[in-house]
């Protein structure tokens, strides 16, 4: 029962923060000065023009009514159309969602492998040269922001050593005749080695860049909980029991030193979600956070609107599962 | 045994010296600009575009650091930048702190509605892209120096808010405050007199940070072309001209990025150092 009511009031809340949501960009893009619709006209076009496709629009009628209608729109699924391209929304970025995904993802994963190693390495050699080695450089990783690092990437390893590609998302000449957006994971269930290494050299340096802080923030985390678990009784118990320290570490306390890292991880994915609307930008990778920076220069506002709303719902999506992953991964609330 | 508080001190004071020395020569800079840089910043000389740094060969005498695709010098318009940098640093740091440290404090303090109210904002703005959100708040004020500052303000106040909220919450659980309470003093007088001593190491620290923060959003913004206007020199700015034309004239990139590196690490370097020379149990 109490889980019941949980779960309600956590959708009534995540309804209320998507509608807050909704109502602030509606009204902050509608306070733009200047026409929207005005690069959408022809040179000579009439006034009769520009009050036909206004109307077409919905910018003649109030902002009230205006999120009136744009409002039960969205709940029949229809984010409206773009302005700029004059197609429907829902379909341009539902089209462009999967490449962000997959660069989120990528990136996590990333993130993921190079913070737990270190926190690893960090616990195993701990109160060592080692350790404070791996402090300093969490610490240096940390308070750099993943469009610097992106900067740096592309010194290194686009100019000084070029051996990924510095924009785009795929090359060009690559035939690909894939039936979804999602390329990376179509072309490892196709086992098209071309194509996937293709995509990971264009990935890899905006992958790395969302990855760096929150690898410094898992190695920082994960070491300390698992520091604090070497201490607990189990462990000692196992260690006298003739485990060698590595097993110590990773099969009895990693486990419970996972939990409170993972919590905070999924605060940090959510930010690394939205770092890809500039790191896109800055490798030219077709995705979302791409579109919707082109969308605010072009000021077409259902556009700007469709992908804000959709960035708000993967947020809360993120925060969801990771509440749910929780408590299946917590032992302590496993039989209640 | 040896001494936890003296191990804590010992590796911070090097980092200390070293990031305040580093914004302290940014400062000079910035103020003294127009006495030290070697060149107008824009002065624009098509003859002498992308010339590389002084040791290279076919370097032109005077430009240390080279020319960017205009011929304005780098080194000038680097010093310049400081300006732009500095000033968004400390005003848009100072103002999101105030804003969001004070709503915090309410939020963790006071609970009951208030925390409510501001919870639920936090939420909210928690759910916005905050590069998205800047660029589109900027789209609407118009590119200028009060926009971006306001930007700032806009976005990033929660990264006060819910920290000092969790810290405020925290504190006003502990004895001390209810004692303050029994000995008579008014809700909002403990708030200032005993709460905000307590997480002022914490909003130290998270203003320092938030003004290297500050800094990059500035180039961010300048990078999508957002910012001030094209001539004022800003290390965004450069940046975003030095990315176009990285395989032609990599200086160009190189160096606005290299000080902007070093300042937003300095500013949380130091944020660090202040935090620990402030904290109240490690004093």
């Amino acid at each position: 029962m109490t889980l019941l009511r949980a779960i309600l009031l956590r959708l009534i809340t995540t309804a209320i923060t998507l509608f807050g949501v909704a109502v602030i960009v509606f009204v902050v893009i509608r306070v733009v000065p200047g026409n929207p619709i005005a690069m959408m006209l022809p040179p000579g076009a009439t006034e009769a023009d520009i009050a036909r496709l206004q109307a077409l629009y919905g910018f003649d009628k109030s902002i009230f009514q205006q999120f009136v209608i744009w409002l039960s729109g969205v709940m029949q699924g229809d984010f409206g159309t773009s302005i700029s391209t004059r197609q429907p929304v829902a379909g341009l970025v539902l089209n462009r969602l999967p490449a962000t995904l997959e660069l989120s993802i990528v990136a996590l994963a990333l993130a993921v492998l190079m913070g737990g190693t270190l926190a690893l390495l960090g616990t195993r050699f701990r109160d060592g040269k080692a350790e404070g080695a791996i402090d300093v450089t969490a610490g240096m990783a940390l308070s750099i922001p993943d469009f610097l690092w992106g900067l740096v990437l592309i010194l290194l390893f686009g100019v000084l050593w070029p051996v990924f590609h510095i924009s785009g998302r795929i090359s060009p000449a690559l035939n690909i005749d894939f039936s979804t957006q999602f390329y990376l994971f179509e072309a490892i269930l196709r086992l098209r080695f071309d194509v996937i290494a293709d995509l990971i050299g264009h990935m890899f340096m905006p992958a790395l860049a969302l990855a760096i802080p929150l690898a410094a923030i898992i190695a920082q985390l994960l070491k300390q909980s698992l520091k604090e678990t070497m201490h607990l009784d189990y462990v000692t118990l196992a260690r006298t029991k003739g485990y060698s320290e590595g097993k110590v570490i990773t099969r009895e306390a990693l486990p419970n030193a996972v939990l409170p890292t993972l919590t905070l991880v999924g605060v940090q994915f959510t930010f690394l979600i939205g770092g890809t609307v500039i790191i896109e930008r800055l490798f030219s990778y077709e995705g979302l956070g791409n579109m919707a920076i082109d969308a605010v220069i072009n000021r077409d506002l259902p556009l700007i609107q469709g992908i804000v709303i959709l960035f708000a719902l993967l947020f809360t999506i993120v925060n969801l599962v990771v509440d749910m992953l929780y408590v299946v991964l917590n032992p302590r609330l496993r039989h209640a | 045994m040896r001494d936890a508080r003296s191990e804590v001190r010992r590796p911070l004071g090097l980092r200390l010296w070293l990031s305040g020395g580093w914004l302290t020569l940014l400062v000079l800079a910035a103020v003294f600009a127009p006495f030290i840089a070697p060149k107008d910043p824009l002065m624009q000389d098509l003859f002498l575009g992308r010339m590389p740094p002084f040791w290279q060969s076919g370097a032109e005498p005077g430009f240390l650091l080279g020319t960017d695709s205009l011929g304005r010098d780098v080194l000038s318009r680097m010093l310049y930048g400081a300006r732009l940098a500095l000033i968004v640093a400390l005003v848009a740091g100072t103002l999101t702190c105030i804003l969001g440290a004070t709503l915090g404090l309410i939020a963790g303090y006071y609970r009951g509605w208030p925390d409510r109210i501001i919870s639920r904002f936090i939420d909210i703005w928690m759910a916005f892209p905050p590069v998205l959100f800047a660029i589109l708040l900027i789209a609407v004020l118009g590119p200028g120096l009060i926009s971006i500052i306001i930007a700032i303000v806009v976005i990033d106040w929660t990264r006060f808010a819910r920290v000092i909220r969790a810290e405020a919450m925290s504190q006003g659980a502990m004895d001390y405050v209810a004692s303050a309470q029994v000995a008579g003093r008014t809700r909002f007088g403990t708030m200032i007199t005993e709460i905000l001593p307590n997480v002022l190491p914490t909003i130290i620290a998270l203003l320092t940070l938030e003004m290297g923060i500050a800094v990059i959003v500035e180039a961010i913004l300048s990078f999508v072309n957002l910012s001030i206007s094209t001539d004022s020199p800003t290390w965004g700015g450069m940046i975003s001209e030095g990315r176009t034309s990285v395989h032609q004239a990599w200086w160009v990139l190189v160096f606005p990025l290299i000080t902007l590196f070093l300042t937003v690490l300095s500013f949380s370097q130091l944020g660090e150092g202040l935090k620990d020379r402030f904290d109240p149990v490690l004093r």
